[in-house]
């Protein structure tokens, strides 16, 4: 169970929280311009790293924030927290 | 019963309160303090179960949760009963009654005692092997296995003990009140630490609490005199919260532990009522401190499980701590020194002790000059090779080692015991440490696994660390822990402390035998009845990772989790690979360390508080009108409303009669609503619809049908427009709470820039829908001053009126295909409009309708329900809503998808109607439609998605996904039954009013 401190509201329990999958995976602005192949990057392609992963998760029993964390999946440190629009931290 | 195994002597048992208690039938008796475990032994009762697999007689083995024998069945009340309770662990309480389990028709007598005979022939992997051929017999063979496993009974009934959760804070968490424990909370809380201490027992104290030898002093006192003082200071101390019989389960990730107390297991049943039973704390700790101490192993040798054959520590135990005596004739069995502090305890409590056999050439310690100075027999270099006595040890036989240690030499020696102290050295008890996901170290030197790298703010002390050495244990402990929290001086800085130093050293991990290994049976697993020579075969056989070996063997895979087992099975794959054991790893250590009880789990969550559920505003008028509840998500709608007995298919008929023919009322309360307010709305709405919001004029409502990114139906609902910037969206009821949190995540993730904002109002209205013929007049005696002429109040269009005081929103909007109004008011309102809409429309026989006839009504118009008729693999194209498909719209969530290669296929699933070839044939939900049913393998073209019989039409109608199903309209298909084979043909999926006539009544 982590603990994590959403940017808005501070530190609280994980079960406050869903996580939302791989962040900085924008919508592509004109989908329609895109090939299958580009598509399908976009809609179906994560990655599933060990290490360093940036991910969006969401205070849902909370102030309803989305936001980014940069999480190592390798034995699940946050290593860093920051608002939706910021760059990735380099780590 | 005339031996005298109860010492008189300053002990931890009241003898002033005698209790009694029942064991396989026989009244007994011990005292406040025993454990169940030490007032067996005070009876001499050292058989208590039989092993798993071999049904050998085992006996009490250790005073604690490593237990792996004396596991027994508590109580006989069909819901109270607990099977698998460790007798060391228990303790005793007023009436107590147990039982032994897996023997039949005893434990002295068991007829699964052949299996031992047997053992060749059931070796590791046996089951595996055997039960596998043929396959179709596996049902008749597992009958017979279930049978004759035996590990204890579950309850039959209800467990009607109360449990409970609590959360727990704190600065500094210890696990364990053992002596660098207890010192360790006293260091941390004179540095002003909120400290919570947990301790598994009811004493704090740990092991030297009991210790009454002379070799080891603290500050000139006896260690046990210190110690004593110490823990009176640690009670008296406000910073310091003890919770006492509470062990610890699981120590999760980012410091986050659970575990539980006995609230009540050691009372007697008579006075536990009412009270709490167990509680379970969910601890968040900034630091936890790791000081769970050790446990002893034993040593391998031929026939090292018969009753009377003990940890020495364990025998140690029972007589400084219970006093209780394991044997009259004892004999000890060691590779260390420790167990030469159990042969000064039995010297001292005048116990007679045979000899001691020790592995080793020598030992130049203070302890064991001690106890050679006393006389006592010591054969060195020797090992066990044989033990006799099928229910009690009686006679061991031992043989002198040769240099290597890898066999035996000389002549045997008989020597005659009940009882028979063992001591293969200590193991630290890592599984907390590991559990957090800390990784191990092997320790050559002593042959342990130690601490070694941790992410977490944590520390391991004592000898769950690899201090084994009272000297190392403090002076450690508190040099660690002043440095894990950051302190320059402690109180105990100057310690003085005097002990023994063993200085030989020597491991065999499988004792040598005078027999071939397979004519021996040197027991690893004593539950599980794994030995040695498993081990080997598994790895012969070509398992090669201890993980394998493990499961293969079904080593360690016991109620106790391997805590005796492990060790001894990783060294002899270490021995037998030529590998190190620092190479080798360990298996996993997984939560809980000891057994949850399910009510532990649970707490409070059971019965009406399982899960929350939510009521409508309305939901009192459907509970008094005889009402049945159907869940949809944490809803309870009304499913129908049987009348006079009526059947649910009675009582559907009747009402979906009613709603066609004069009027019917439902509860739509549970739609999710979503209030949208901002100067973007109406672009928001045009990206998360497929279809087209730019020309809705305020007062006018829409259906939308919502997608994701992959192109599949998600949602749908009616949206209205109620002022320039201002809209209310429904939801389906399920799909509420995951509508909202998709669009506040394209609002705050993908598009920031728009002027929207989102508030969910789900709780805040409440809606009765009034559907039918008669609708009109219904609500025209409502609203008298209304103008329901189609003109003013056309159909998908919306008003604001007032009752009175009260607000209403009236739709005009229809799901049945009948006129329809639904009208939405604040939610304390909800009851007095539903009431006011029935009572207008007594006249016309208005009938209040459930779920059940709802989906009836739309399936007979061919309106899908997301959910059932969707299963996230349908696009509206599938679903033939090609016209809700904006063509003019450059994008919205999931256009791109339409055209992914999937998703333009021919031949993909979709939705048609299906009526039966009897119309009187209501087709299963679920049921698969085939066209050739002879063809092997059949192919599945589809599935019944929604069936009913209708009224209206007098006829079975269905909604089905059938492959290529557009072409396929007119065609004969199969849906073949259990029992039956049922023909049916494609249809159109809408079955009444083609037209849209009745929309306007």
């Amino acid at each position: 169970m982590f603990l994590i401190s959403c940017p808005y509201c501070g530190e609280r329990d994980q079960s406050e929280f869903v996580s939302g999958g791989e962040a900085h995976i924008a919508r592509p602005k004109q989908p329609t311009e895109l090939n299958d192949d580009q598509w399908a990057e976009y809609l179906f392609m994560r990655k599933n790293i060990k290490g360093i992963q940036f991910e969006r998760w969401n205070h849902v029993h909370g102030c309803r924030k989305w936001f980014n964390v940069a999480r190592d999946t390798s034995n699940d440190k946050i290593e860093k927290i920051y608002k939706m629009g910021e760059q990735p931290p380099k780590i | 019963m005339s031996k005298n195994l109860r010492i008189n002597n300053k002990h931890f048992v009241d003898e002033t309160r005698k209790l009694s208690f029942t064991f396989n039938g026989k009244k007994l008796y011990g005292y406040k303090g025993d454990t169940l475990a030490s007032a067996l032994l005070s009876n001499d009762i050292h058989l208590v179960g039989r092993s798993f697999k071999y049904h050998r007689p085992r006996g009490i083995m250790t005073s604690g949760s490593e237990e792996p024998n004396a596991i027994l069945q508590i109580g006989n009340d069909d819901a109270l009963t607990e099977p698998n309770v460790r007798a060391t662990e228990i303790e005793l309480y007023d009436g107590l009654i147990c039982n032994s389990q897996n023997c039949w028709p005893s434990v002295k007598f068991d007829i699964g005692g052949i299996n031992n005979f047997l053992s060749p022939l059931l070796p590791a992997g046996f089951y595996y092997k055997t039960f596998m051929w043929p396959a179709s017999f596996w049902e008749k063979y597992e009958f017979f296995i279930r049978k004759s496993a035996g590990l204890g009974k579950s309850p039959t009934k209800q467990d009607p003990d109360m449990y409970d959760h609590r959360y727990l804070h704190c600065d500094i968490l210890i696990v364990g009140g053992g002596v660098s424990g207890l010192m360790a909370a006293q260091i941390a809380s004179d540095d002003n630490k909120k400290v919570l201490l947990l301790e598994d027992k009811e004493l704090l104290g740990g092991s030297l609490i009991y210790d009454d030898s002379d070799i080891s002093k603290i500050d000139n006192q006896k260690s046990s005199e210190w110690l004593k003082k110490l823990i009176d200071n640690i009670k008296k101390n406000k910073n310091i919260t003890i919770k006492t019989r509470t062990s610890l389960a699981a120590y999760h990730n980012y410091n986050f532990l659970l575990a539980r107390q006995n609230l009540t297991d050691h009372l007697s049943v008579n006075d536990r009522n009412n009270k709490i039973r167990q509680r379970l704390y969910k601890i968040r700790a900034k630091k936890v401190i790791i000081s769970t101490g050790a446990i002893e192993r034993p040593q391998v040798f031929h026939n090292n499980d018969r009753p009377g054959i003990m940890l020495a520590s364990a025998v140690k135990k029972y007589i400084d701590y219970y006093g209780v005596r394991c044997g009259l004739e004892n004999i000890i069995f060691t590779n260390n020194d420790s167990a030469y502090e159990t042969a000064l305890s039995l010297h001292k409590s005048g116990t007679k002790l045979n000899a001691i056999i020790d592995i080793r050439d020598n030992s130049s310690s203070e302890i064991v000059k001690q106890v050679k100075n006393l006389g006592i027999q010591i054969y060195w270099n020797h090992t066990v090779v044989d033990t006799k006595g099928y229910k009690r040890i009686n006679k061991v036989t031992i043989m002198k080692l040769n240099d290597k240690g890898n066999d035996v030499i000389g002549k045997k020696i008989d020597l005659n015991c009940d009882c028979l102290a063992i001591s293969g050295g200590w193991t630290p008890m890592v599984h907390l440490f590991t559990q957090s996901g800390g990784k191990l170290r092997f320790d050559n030197k002593d042959n342990i696994f130690v601490p070694d790298k941790t992410n977490l703010d944590q520390l391991s002390i004592g000898s769950a660390k690899g201090d084994f050495e009272l000297d190392d244990v403090l002076k450690n402990s508190i040099k660690d822990t002043k440095k894990f929290l950051n302190i320059e001086n402690s109180n105990f800085d100057k310690i003085d402390v005097k002990c023994s130093k063993e200085k030989e050293k020597k491991n065999i991990w499988l004792l040598p035998s005078d027999r071939p290994l397979s004519k021996t049976k040197p027991f690893l697993d004593y539950q599980n009845d794994s030995t040695a020579k498993d081990i080997k075969l598994a790895l012969r056989e070509g398992f090669k990772s201890i993980e394998h070996v493990k499961r293969y063997t079904t080593t360690g895979m016991g109620t106790d989790q391997g805590k005796l087992a492990n060790m001894h099975a990783l060294g002899i794959v270490a021995d037998t690979t030529n590998t190190n054991m620092g190479d080798l790893g360990t298996t996993t250590f997984r939560p809980p360390y000891t057994p949850l009880t399910f009510g532990t789990i649970v707490g409070r969550n059971v019965g009406q508080f399982f899960d929350i559920f939510r009521k409508t505003p309305m939901h009192e008028w459907h509970v008094d009108n005889n009402a049945k509840f159907e869940n949809v998500g944490q809803w309870k709608r009304a499913w129908y409303y049987p009348k006079d007995g009526e059947t649910m298919h009675d009582a559907v008929q009747r009402e979906s009669k009613a709603a066609r023919e004069s009027s019917g009322i439902l509860d739509a309360s549970t739609l999710g609503k979503i209030d949208i307010q901002g100067t973007d709305a109406n672009e928001f709405l045009n990206r998360v619809y497929t279809n087209a919001w730019s020309k809705l004029q305020i007062g006018k409502c829409r259906y939308g049908l919502m997608l994701n990114e992959d192109g599949m139906v998600y949602d749908d609902g009616v949206t209205t427009r109620l002022g320039e910037n201002h809209y209310l969206m429904t939801t389906t009821t399920g799909g509420a709470a995951n509508v909202m949190s998709k669009l506040e995540d394209y609002l705050q993730t993908e598009w920031p820039e728009l002027d929207v904002f989102l508030t969910s109002v789900t709780d805040h209205y409440a809606t009765a829908s009034v559907c039918g013929p008669n609708a009109k007049k219904i609500i025209n005696k409502i609203f008298k001053d209304l103008d329901l002429s189609d003109e003013s109040f056309p159909h998908m269009s919306f008003k604001e009126v007032k009752l009175g005081e009260i607000n209403c929103r009236v739709m005009r909007i229809s799901f049945t295909g009948e006129l329809s109004y639904e009208i939405n008011v604040e939610a304390s309102y909800g009851k007095y409009i539903w009431e006011k809409c029935i009572e207008a429309g007594k006249e016309f026989n208005i009938t209040p309708y459930g779920t059940e006839t709802m989906h009836l009504l739309r399936a007979e118009k061919g309106f899908i329900i997301v959910g059932q008729d969707t299963d996230g693999t349908m696009t509206p194209v599938d679903l033939q809503m090609d016209w809700i498909i904006s063509k003019k719209k450059y994008d919205f969530i999931g256009k791109r998808s339409l055209y992914r290669s999937d998703t333009v296929r021919e031949d993909r699933k979709q939705l048609v109607g299906l009526l039966t070839d009897d119309p009187n044939e209501i087709l299963e939900e679920g049921a698969q439609i085939v066209k050739d049913e002879n063809k092997k393998p059949v192919d599945m073209l589809g599935h019944v998605t929604s069936s009913y019989f209708s009224p209206t039409l007098k006829k079975s109608i269905a909604l089905a996904v059938l492959k290529e199903g557009k072409q396929l309209k007119g065609q004969k298909l199969l849906v073949p039954m259990i029992d039956k084979t049922i023909k049916v043909t494609v249809s159109d999926t809408i079955f009444l009013d083609k037209e849209n006539e009745r929309i306007n009544g």
